[in-house]
Formats: C-alpha cells, sequence, structure tokens
C-alpha cells in the first residue's frame, strides 16, 4: 500500500463546499483542504508536523471518517488525489451524519471510560464525538475483552482505547524502516500488537511520538500519563476543527 | 535457529514478496508458525516481525499454533448448513473427543470449521490435509476418525472409497472424490475445445486487432463487477511501465460458488490460453493464477498442464512460433480469505502480505502485481477470451443479450435435484433455471452468494444479466422447510469473520449487523433495530472501500424487503420501545430476601 503522499508542480483547481481553491497534483483532497483552511476530520491520516515529528503526510485510509462526496461518489479524502474540476462536497448533513454514526461504532467497538483515561481533553475521537452530538450509540456496545500491555519499560499499550487507525503502524519505525507495531487477524477479532522486542528499547523520542501521534489513548508514555491539566488539554479552549490555518507545517504554507 | 525453516526461505530465494509460500510450506512442514519461526522468517526475509505475523493472523489456513497431524477443516458453508452440517460436526467432535477450533491432547487431530470450500453441490465436504472429502454423514465422519487414530495417511483414506470424481478428477495428478456434476455444458467455456488453436490464430493478428475482437464481443468480467474486459486490457496496454503482468482469479470463495473449480479442472488448457492471448494484447511477458487455498489439491494438475504447454510451445519463449512473444505463467497459492477475491487485495496476498484491498487510484492496470500495470480477470472471462479469438466475436456477441453477451457459468445448489454446472446463454430466467435444475419447493433463491441478492418467489420472471440481476454465479436454492434467517445468519456470520479489518464501518459494521439479527431471531428486537440496520447499511455502502464492505449488508437488507414478514413475526407488535417493569424484574431477588415489594403510598407515609 502506497500511504505516503508525495506532490509534485502541477496546480489542480478543485471545489470543496462551492469554494474554489488550488491544489497541487499528487496531494490528496484532505491535503487540500489542509492546505486551504478547510477541516474535514479524520482519525487515521496524519498531516506531518514538528508536533507529531512525522517526516512525511501519513494516510493509512482507515478510519473512513473523512468521506467526502466527490462529483456524486462517496470517497476517502485522505486517499483520494485531487483531479482537476473536482466538485467536492463535505460539511453537509448527510456527510456528517456518517461520520456520527462511525464515531458511535468506534465507541461500541472498543471499551470507552473518557473520565478516567489519561488521553481525555485531547482525544480525537472523544472530540469528534463532542463535535457530531453524539448521546448514546444507537448501536449495541460490544463488551470486547480486550488486552493491556504493560510488559514494555516506556509504553503501556491498553487496546481497549485503540480503534485501528494504524497511525503507530505506518509512523513509528525503527531506522532501518522495521514497524514496532502491526496488525493482527481480522474482522471482529482484529487488533494492533506491538513487538515487544523492539518496544522494549524504544527512544524516549519516539516513546513520545507514538503517544502524540495516537489519536486516542491507546498507547501512553509511562508516568506521564496525567501531566497536563484541566484548562490546558488540546481541546479544552478550541473544538476540534476550529483552528482554520495548520500553524506548524513542516513544508511550505500556501 | 532452524535449518528448516532457513531451507524453506531459500527454496524462494527468501524474497519477500513470495512470504506467503513460504508461510504455506512452514505450516504444511511444523504444522503451525510459531513465534520463534516468525523472527527467524523475518531475519531470513529482511521484514519485520509484525510483517510476519501480521500476515500470518490474516489466513484461515495459517496458525501460530499447531493446527495437528490432521488437520480437518469442515465445511460450514450455508448449503452444508441445509445439508446435516450440524450432526456431521457433532460426529467428527465426538469421535475425536475434542470441541471444534481444537486439537485433540495428543497433538494428533485437529478439528476447524472454514466457510466454504467450493464443494456446493455435494456437501457436507471438508478438507482434511488438503484433500477434498465429499458427501459425508456422520457414519462417514466417525470413519475417518477412526483411521486417523490408527495413523492411516489422507491419502490412502479419500481412495479407500474407489470413488474417484469424474473428468480429470480421477486423474492420478488430482485423483480426487470430487465431482463435475456438469448439468448443462455450453458453446463457450464447456463447449468444443482444441487445444492450441486460439493462440495459433492470435499470434497472426496484431495487438490491436486481438483487442477490437475481445471489445466487439462485449465480453464483460465474469466475477461479479462486470467491467467490460476489452476495456481493461485497454487500460493495461497504455499503461506505462517496462513490464506487464496478467493475474487469473482463481479465489472464487463466494458461499455457493464452484464454476471455477469445474474449469480448472476440464479447461485449464483454455484458460492458460485466455491468460497468453491477454498477455499478447496488452504486451505481458509475467503470468500468475492466483488459485485459492482451498484447492490446493488442483495444483500438481495445473503444473503438468503447465509443463505440457511448454512442452507445446503454448507458453515460454516464441510462443506459437511467434518471435518476441514470451510470455510464462507460475500458480501462486492463497491461504484462506474470501477478501482476497477482490483484485487489489488478490496482489496484496500475491507479494506476501495480509490481503487487504488496496486504496485507489492507482489501479490494478495502472499499478498491479510489483508495480507492474496488470490485468487480473476471473477465470471464466479469460476462458471465454480464448473462445472468442477463436470462434469470432460475432459468434460470441449473438448470444445472450443486448449488454450481457455470451454465456454464464452458474453453480447452482441447495434445495433441487440436480444441483451442480449450468452454463447457459445469459438472459435466461431465474424460473426457468429452478425449472432446469429440478427445484424443490423453493421459499427463496440467494443470486450471487451472501453479496448478491436475496429473492422470492416474485423474481421468477428476472433475467440472469447485467441489466437484470447480474451473478457471479453461485445459486443457491432454498427450500421451504428451512428457517431462511439461519441462513442470513450464517452469511453475516461470514462476512463478519472474512472482513479485512481495515476499515472501522466494515469492521464494526459486520458484527453489529449479525449481532443486532440474532437478536431479533432470539425474540429481543424492536423496531428501532430494523432502522438501525437500514441505517447502518447505508454507512457501510458510502464509506467503505471494497465490495465486501459495500455487499456485506446485502443479506439483511434483501430479506427487510423481499421476506418482511419473517421479522414482523419475531418482532411484537407496540415493540417500538421496550417497557421495563421494575417488580417483574426484582420479584426474584424480593423472593430470596423474604421482601414483600412496598406500595408506593406507604413510602409517602414513611416519609
Amino acid at each position: 500500500m502506497s500511504e505516503t503522499i508525495e506532490t509534485s508542480s502541477e496546480t489542480i483547481t478543485l471545489t470543496i463546499d462551492g469554494q474554489e481553491i488550488q491544489a497541487k497534483a499528487g496531494q490528496t483532497i484532505l491535503q487540500a483542504a489542509q492546505k486551504n483552511g478547510i477541516y474535514i476530520p479524520t482519525l487515521c491520516a496524519l498531516h506531518a508536523s514538528k508536533e507529531n515529528g512525522l517526516k512525511s503526510d501519513i494516510a493509512p485510509g482507515t478510519c473512513r471518517i473523512c468521506t467526502v462526496r466527490v462529483n456524486g461518489r462517496t470517497m476517502a479524502a485522505c486517499t483520494t488525489p485531487v483531479a482537476q474540476d473536482y466538485i467536492v462536497e463535505n460539511d453537509t448533513e448527510e456527510l456528517n451524519d456518517l461520520r456520527k454514526t462511525i464515531v458511535e461504532l468506534l465507541f461500541v467497538e472498543g471499551n470507552h471510560f473518557c473520565p478516567s483515561c489519561e488521553k481525555s481533553g485531547s482525544c480525537d475521537l472523544q472530540a469528534l464525538a463532542y463535535r457530531y452530538q453524539m448521546l448514546s450509540p444507537r448501536f449495541h456496545y460490544a463488551f470486547s475483552s480486550r488486552e493491556v500491555n504493560a510488559e514494555s519499560p516506556k509504553l503501556l499499550f491498553d487496546r481497549n482505547r485503540c480503534i485501528l487507525c494504524r497511525r503507530c503502524v505506518l509512523a513509528i519505525t525503527t531506522e532501518d524502516g522495521k514497524q514496532l507495531f502491526g496488525f493482527t487477524k481480522r474482522g471482529d477479532k482484529s487488533g494492533i500488537i506491538m513487538d515487544e522486542e523492539l518496544v522494549k528499547n524504544i527512544s524516549e523520542e519516539q516513546a513520545q511520538q507514538a503517544m502524540h501521534i495516537c489519536p486516542v489513548g491507546a498507547i501512553i508514555r509511562k508516568e506521564k500519563g496525567f501531566d497536563t491539566p484541566f484548562g490546558q488539554r488540546k481541546y479544552d479552549h478550541n473544538p476540534i476543527g476550529s483552528e482554520t490555518v495548520c500553524t506548524t507545517c513542516n513544508g511550505e504554507k500556501s | 535457529m532452524s535449518e528448516h525453516i532457513a531451507a524453506l526461505a531459500a527454496k524462494y530465494d527468501n524474497d519477500p514478496n513470495r512470504l506467503l509460500d513460504i508461510l504455506i510450506d512452514v505450516q504444511a512442514q511444523e504444522r503451525c508458525i510459531t513465534d520463534d519461526a516468525a523472527r527467524q522468517l523475518a531475519q531470513e526475509v529482511g521484514l519485520s516481525w509484525a510483517d510476519i505475523h501480521q500476515t500470518v493472523s490474516f489466513y484461515h489456513f495459517l496458525s501460530e499454533t499447531p493446527r495437528g497431524e490432521y488437520t480437518i477443516y469442515l465445511n460450514k458453508g450455508p448449503v452444508a448448513i441445509m445439508q446435516g452440517y450440524e450432526a456431521v460436526a457433532t460426529a467428527f467432535s465426538e469421535a475425536a473427543g475434542c470441541p471444534i477450533d481444537s486439537v485433540t491432547e495428543d497433538g494428533r487431530i485437529g478439528l476447524f470449521v472454514t466457510a466454504d470450500i467450493g464443494m456446493g453441490d455435494q456437501e457436507v465436504a471438508a478438507l482434511i490435509n488438503n484433500v477434498v472429502f465429499t458427501s459425508l454423514t456422520p457414519e462417514k465422519a466417525r470413519a475417518l476418525i477412526k483411521d486417523m487414530q490408527e495413523g492411516v495417511s489422507v491419502q490412502d483414506m479419500a481412495s479407500k472409497e474407489r470413488a474417484y470424481g469424474d473428468g480429470n478428477n480421477s486423474l492420478p495428478s488430482i485423483g480426487s472424490m470430487v465431482r463435475n456434476n456438469i448439468q448443462k455444458a455450453g458453446p463457450v467455456c464447456l463447449g468444443p475445445y482444441e487445444v492450441g488453436v486460439a493462440l495459433r490464430k492470435c499470434v497472426t493478428l496484431s495487438k490491436e486487432e486481438v483487442l477490437e475482437e475481445i471489445n466487439a464481443s462485449k465480453l464483460r468480467g465474469r466475477g461479479g463487477a462486470g467491467f467490460p474486459t476489452g476495456m481493461k486490457w485497454d487500460f493495461c496496454a497504455k499503461a506505462q511501465g517496462p513490464e506487464r503482468c496478467v493475474v487469473a482469479n482463481a479465489d472464487e470463495g463466494e458461499p455457493g460458488t464452484f464454476k471455477d473449480r469445474v474449469l480448472l479442472t476440464e479447461r485449464a488448457e483454455l484458460l492458460f490460453e485466455g491468460m497468453a492471448l491477454c498477455a499478447y494484447a496488452v504486451g505481458a511477458t509475467t503470468g500468475s493464477l492466483y488459485l485459492r487455498g482451498e484447492y490446493t489439491y488442483l495444483r500438481e494438475y495445473l503444473e503438468q498442464v503447465l509443463e505440457q504447454m511448454r512442452a507445446d510451445n503454448l507458453l515460454g519463449k516464441a510462443i506459437a512460433g511467434k518471435a518476441g512473444f514470451d510470455f510464462d505463467i507460475r500458480v501462486q497459492l492463497g491461504a484462506g480469505s474470501y477478501v482476497c477475491g477482490e483484485e487489489s487485495a488478490l496482489l496484496e496476498s500475491a507479494e506476501g502480505k495480509r490481503g487487504e484491498p488496496r486504496n485507489r487510484p492507482p489501479f490494478p492496470a495502472q499499478s498491479g502485481y510489483r508495480a507492474m500495470p496488470t490485468v487480473i480477470d476471473n477465470v471464466e472471462t479469460l476462458a471465454s477470451a480464448a473462445q472468442i479469438i477463436d470462434k469470432g466475436a460475432a459468434w460470441f456477441s449473438h448470444m445472450g443479450t443486448e449488454e450481457s453477451t455470451g454465456t454464464k457459468v452458474l453453480s447452482i445448489s441447495g434445495d433441487c435435484d440436480r444441483p451442480g454446472i449450468y452454463e447457459v446463454e445469459f438472459g435466461i430466467t431465474i424460473g426457468a433455471l429452478l425449472e432446469m435444475a429440478g427445484a424443490r419447493d423453493p421459499q427463496a433463491v440467494q443470486v450471487g452468494g451472501p453479496s448478491g441478492q436475496c429473492l422470492n418467489a416474485e423474481a421468477k420472471d428476472t433475467p440472469i444479466s447485467f441489466e437484470g440481476c447480474p451473478s457471479a454465479g453461485a445459486i443457491i436454492i432454498i427450500g421451504k422447510q428451512h428457517d431462511l434467517l439461519a441462513i442470513i445468519d450464517n452469511f453475516m456470520e461470514f462476512f463478519t469473520d472474512e472482513s479485512c479489518g481495515s476499515c472501522s464501518s466494515c469492521r464494526a459494521g459486520t458484527w453489529i449487523l449479525r449481532n443486532t439479527l440474532r437478536r431479533i431471531r432470539q425474540g429481543q428486537g424492536t423496531r428501532e433495530d430494523l432502522t438501525a440496520m437500514r441505517q447502518l447499511s447505508t454507512v457501510m455502502e458510502k464509506t467503505t472501500k471494497c465490495g465486501l464492505g459495500h455487499t456485506a449488508p446485502h443479506p439483511i437488507l434483501n430479506t427487510l424487503d423481499n421476506f418482511p414478514h419473517l421479522y414482523e413475526a419475531l418482532i411484537p407488535e407496540q415493540s417500538d420501545i421496550r417497557v421495563f417493569d421494575l417488580d417483574a424484574s426484582i420479584k426474584a431477588a424480593n423472593a430470596a430476601v423474604g421482601r414483600t415489594s412496598v406500595p408506593e403510598e406507604k413510602e409517602e407515609e414513611q416519609l
């Protein structure tokens, strides 16, 4: 799979929610939207920045929350390259209800106890639940039995909270490209696994990065879980999607 | 470090793209792939341990714990359930002394179930160490277990009955009890055929002329989606790339389908000719037959056919005497995954990875197997293409309908007198097929397998065609004696197990639909559940990446539309909101502590 998006020099014109924008050929719809201050929600794609330490954008295409309608057909914005004269619908009632439903699915699939989670207040899933005004899911809970892996000296891996976005699989690798995290099984038995040999010796910098890029509280740096006080957490003052420009972009600003 | 593991990896040049072949060999030799083996393989082929693990855990026939010297995979497809699966499963389990999904204490016998092994016309069936056993009964199951306990070899167990199947099934290189059950041989895939004629005709044409002929025939893909074949070949021919590839998709995992098994058994040369002339038209040099793991028993035969065709100058260098026309084919085994029937998932699997659908674009015609522009076509599509080049586009397009030319090979099974293979012209009605097959008192017809449509009696005049009712080829006839929702439950279990886990809406949506159906079947459903299932189906259809996610809701939606009375019978009227009766629910607790419920008035008095 090609999860790393590269760009080239040709200019593409498309519209998102009626707003005409310019993008570079090879950019995805999500990347083009981000460069133009348009918010498309996502739980798996991640824009490279100083904060998260990524060298390039990643787009696993797993969460499906960034689904947009392109020339009348639904597509994932994070994996669909821009094309000339695309007409993209993003902030519509229909699409937002699809997104809300997916958020509900992720809540009932795992075991999410927000009040006791280290990531609460900085969690993208929680923030999207607020954004889409999820009160209680319309589907029954799975009450899954999920493991907690505390073997690593630096990391706590709580699969109860994992939404299987695969950011860690793609982003956290050794210098020679070996994955520290992987995907296991399939269907309702799917999960993320750790290579305990490699994770045992993970660097402090990379442990922080793994925690930072995890959109929920599945990967926690031990002994630092509740460092950020209430009032200073990521979404305490600004709801998800309210920032209109990327202020820490590694690349050029359009 | 194990020398055995190292030798198996070296057999494939330690190529990470051949990881699946290596794992299949390790599984066959060691009966499992231990964590130590996974770590060693990671070193041998230059991958992460995580890469090895995620591939091993993906495929049904690979395991991290031993599966037994004799590994029984009992088929639990819908037709097997209709025809006695439960009794056979119980007999196997009791005779072996272990429950399903486990191995006996002595490690000798492993008993497992699998989704559908392509024997819908001769259920109940099982795979034992890749050998097929058909028409099983509880008595036969007990006899097989006794043989295993005595150490009889699996091949001897199969040949004991001395009842080889018909046609090529009786050849030494197959040696199987599987029967073809060709009930109606049509003129194209199962019609008169002479090896080599199509290819020798092909090399007298230019590449453009071959493409024109395929386009003129209006042949569409027989795997379900029905994409115009000539258009797909055109895309590949025009794509940039130093080399191109042709892949035959022989991963017919849809429960109820077995047509490609018969074509592989009886028309392998036709398939390979179709691949070769496609290679000629698009400029490919590399060919691969992706053979589902359930059909491993055919591999030796297929290798022999390929060898013979090389000897006859129909594969290899300068095919049919045409200088520069070089093309060869190798067999790539799968290891048990339905989603690998999806073309980009199949390519991932062929490259030794988890068989997950790729993000598109790029499409396989631009960047497919090992980044080569690739044509992936169904077995039946390629076989048809060879006959088109031999007999002409006009001959082919005069059959069938305006938009659905030619014939369709159908696998008909279930409650009928004559289950098996029917090659018919497109446009034939479902009613005509039911009569042809001798349907017995049908209440429903599942066309196209679980991902297709569940139809009622009103569909008898519906034609099988891309304009009418498209079908990849599976038709399951369900008689009135069966609980239709039990079969739908089996379908939903199938989708839940086979979802690759990548897309959240499919991974979660499949088990939610399954569990909701089960709640309804247990008398605990509400009308809100019906609404929620429809809403979830819409989300799955619109947000998932591949056909499995798009079509997994079909069994639910079809039965809600075509068999609403089944749900109405299970959901009482006025059950939109379930009333909670506090007194009734605490009655047992009150009795246990000798307490009578306190009237409201007394409470007020006390306060």
